[in-house]
């Protein structure tokens, strides 16, 4: 029975990810900051299978709180078999381009409250000596367009941080995976204007996120052709990129 | 979240702008943004409505598919609570493993639990238990006008049986009691047996049908004469031993409508004839996986594309039992003498279970349905003279599959829709109700 961990865990990748771990039994410690949301995931999970599920209320932007939620986790779980980091937003690009406290706000959605949680559970990862941490990133993180540079910075210094504690923490067992989804179909793409084919189900990536914890895979493009795809964008020379809109 | 929707027989062509929801807790706030932006919307679950049923007039629906939570299940007693997108499959992923299956099920499992009660849905055994609407002992209902309620056959009384076979006017329902049946086994004990004409599909089901829980039969719709209605019976129960295991077959793809449709009379008539010379003659028993008995078109991912650009029609009808045989055979031969119709060509004897359900499809009686390809003058010209055939006999078209019957002849199939009508959400309202009430 793994003893899970999930920040954002009403998030639409992180629930689906869930269910496959309740068909094996496991038991959550579920955080977000929506305590009916969390309810009725738990629910959820309850009748996947879940041997027993724990909610706990947190905006993870209040850093100042992760501390007493770790000490809440650790005294339900006893110990953290599998982390996984999966709140997010998805920041308005124009918006922040005219408003210095969203973009800094956004950031803090999307990096810093990540850092900071990583900081606490990579301490709590090496006492252990053993356990998984997954990080849901993006490929946006991997270069930063026109369109959504302010996403991509956040994620970019998600990854970065995600790589250096893989080398720390590989030294003790313990594995790090960053996750890039590309387009997946969620709340939080609502309303975007994204190409049809490129679009993937939460489900599907939640069962290559499984496969990559239990494998501890490094850095898990999903689904798998964005790999692919990041690579040629990835190696575009900058004469170009700069005059495409991405 | 971008590409549009139709319907499951891509016909009408009214492209839908889908709002998803993913939570009860935000459902309020976006149908009343929808109305106060359209006037009208409808709830939209898994796409599987055939005709015009779940287009809204506005063509901006609610989709309820994300919001498909398990909320209680209790394995004791079968009893189980679920929000309104989860789909069949779901339940069937979770419920076959504790050893409990659907009650009811219709010939695919992806259909959401809202749309299986909203369109009152029947499947292979509706002579032993009625429709989908017999086993829901309450849902909850959001509406525009009265907020969330809960609905059974003591709380809302009226609006529980306006929302059974409803057609998603009556509110948004979203989540659903479902009592399911108990198994031992996911294997289905099944004996098939081909028969050559109507009048052996008839003898049959008086001898079959009380003796097995599910009963079904397929029929070559473009046999002619003596021939007209021959077809397979297939009958099946749940085995009394075996292992609780999921079907898991990978699914084949169409992967987009083709722009001429490889079904033409010819090729489907060479179908047909080979199909039916293939089957059994004598009564042949089998343990088969209950996927390719309950839902062998599930296996094929968007089979609806394979009609190609103009999409199909579905018509399925009930005649009452006193009438049954003599006018099954002569939609038979109309259709037969059309030459036209599809592979798919579905008999079934249906029950006498009431369904709590006002404007339920299913009577005493044969249910017939069969697929065509959409093509210009399908419904003047065939579809006219079968209307008119099953009006005389006192029968009655399924609305969840229809895109064609006239409002003069829904209103005299289905003269409770005055109740339904008075209430109806006035935030709701689809392309098919506009166009039969009106």
């Amino acid at each position: 029975m793994k003893r899970i961990l999930i920040i954002g865990a009403t998030s639409a990748i992180a629930a689906a990810c869930a269910r496959l771990w309740a068909k094996d039994g496991a038991e959550f410690f579920l955080v977000g900051r929506n305590t009916e949301k969390l309810e009725q995931v738990s629910n959820d999970l309850k009748v996947h299978g879940a041997t027993a599920v724990s909610s706990y209320r947190l905006d993870a932007t209040d850093i100042a709180a992760h501390s007493v939620m770790m000490k809440n986790c650790l005294t339900t779980l006893k110990q953290i078999d599998i982390a996984l980091i999966a709140h997010g937003t998805l920041p308005d690009q124009k918006a922040c381009e005219n408003d210095v406290n969203l973009a800094l706000q956004e950031l803090s959605n999307n990096a810093i409250s990540v850092i900071a949680l990583l900081t606490l559970l990579g301490n709590q990862f090496e006492i252990q000596r053993h356990g998984s941490l997954a990080v849901i990133s993006s490929v946006a993180g991997d270069r930063g367009r026109p369109s959504n540079y302010l996403y991509g910075t956040a994620k970019a210094a998600v990854s970065t941080f995600c790589e250096g504690l893989r080398a720390r923490l590989f030294k003790v067992g313990v594995s790090v995976t960053t996750i890039k989804p590309g387009f997946v179909q969620t709340p939080m793409t609502k309303g975007l204007n994204l190409p049809p084919l490129l679009i993937a189900q939460p489900e599907k990536v939640a069962l290559s996120i499984v496969k990559a914890v239990q494998n501890k895979t490094n850095t898990l493009y999903t689904p798998t052709f964005w790999a692919l795809i990041m690579l040629i964008i990835k190696h575009l020379p900058n004469f170009i990129f700069k005059r495409i809109n991405l | 979240m971008t590409s549009d929707l139709y319907s499951w027989g891509r016909y009408p062509k009214h492209a839908q702008t889908a709002t998803p929801c993913s939570w009860r807790s935000e459902l309020q706030g976006v149908l009343t943004s929808l109305r106060d932006t359209y006037e009208e919307t409808l709830p939209y679950g898994n796409g599987r409505s055939y005709g015009d049923s779940c287009l809204a007039t506005s063509d901006q629906v609610i989709q309820t598919r994300l919001m498909d939570r398990f909320i209680k299940a209790d394995w004791q007693t079968g009893r189980i609570i679920v929000e309104a997108g989860v789909t069949l499959a779901q339940i069937l992923d979770i419920a076959i493993p504790n050893g409990w299956f659907l009650p009811v099920t219709p010939g695919t499992q992806f259909v959401t639990v809202g749309g299986a009660i909203a369109n009152d849905v029947h499947g292979k055994n509706h002579h032993r238990r009625g429709t989908f609407g017999n086993h829901v002992t309450r849902f909850g209902l959001l509406r525009s006008d009265k907020g969330a309620l809960v609905c059974s056959s003591y709380e809302n009384p009226k609006l529980y049986s306006a929302t059974i076979g409803g057609l998603g006017l009556t509110g948004i329902i979203t989540w659903g009691e479902i009592n399911l049946i108990s198994i031992n086994s996911s294997a289905i004990d099944s004996t098939k047996v081909r028969f050559s004409n109507l009048k052996e599909f008839f003898l049959l089901a008086e001898e079959l049908d009380h003796q097995h829980e599910y009963s079904v039969a397929w029929i070559d719709c473009l046999a002619k004469g003596s021939d007209v209605g021959r077809g397979v019976f297939i009958v099946g129960d749940h085995a009394p031993y075996g292992e609780l295991t999921l079907t898991k077959k990978s699914k084949l793809n169409v992967p987009f409508a083709p722009f001429i449709s490889p079904i033409t009379p010819h090729t489907l008539k060479c179908f047909n004839n080979m199909y039916w010379h293939a089957q059994p003659a004598e009564r042949t028993r089998k343990n088969v996986h209950y996927e390719p008995f309950f839902y062998p078109l599930d296996g094929i991912l968007n089979w609806n594309r394979i009609y190609g650009s103009k999409g199909f029609q579905q018509f399925q009808c009930v005649i009452p039992d006193t009438h049954a045989e003599a006018t099954v055979h002569e939609l038979l031969s109309a259709i037969a003498k059309a030459g036209q119709g599809s592979f798919l060509a579905v008999l079934k004897r249906c029950g006498e279970m009431p369904s709590p359900g006002l404007l339920s499809f299913p009577m005493p009686g044969t249910s017939l349905a069969l697929d065509f390809s959409q093509h210009a003058g399908l419904e003047s010209g065939l579809f006219r003279r079968l209307d008119i055939i099953v009006a005389e006999s006192g029968g009655r078209l399924y609305p969840a599959k229809d895109a064609h019957m006239s409002g003069e002849h829904f209103r005299s199939f289905y003269p409770a829709w005055e109740k339904v009508e008075a209430l109806r959400d006035p935030a709701l309202k689809s392309r098919f109700w506009k166009r039969v009430t009106s």
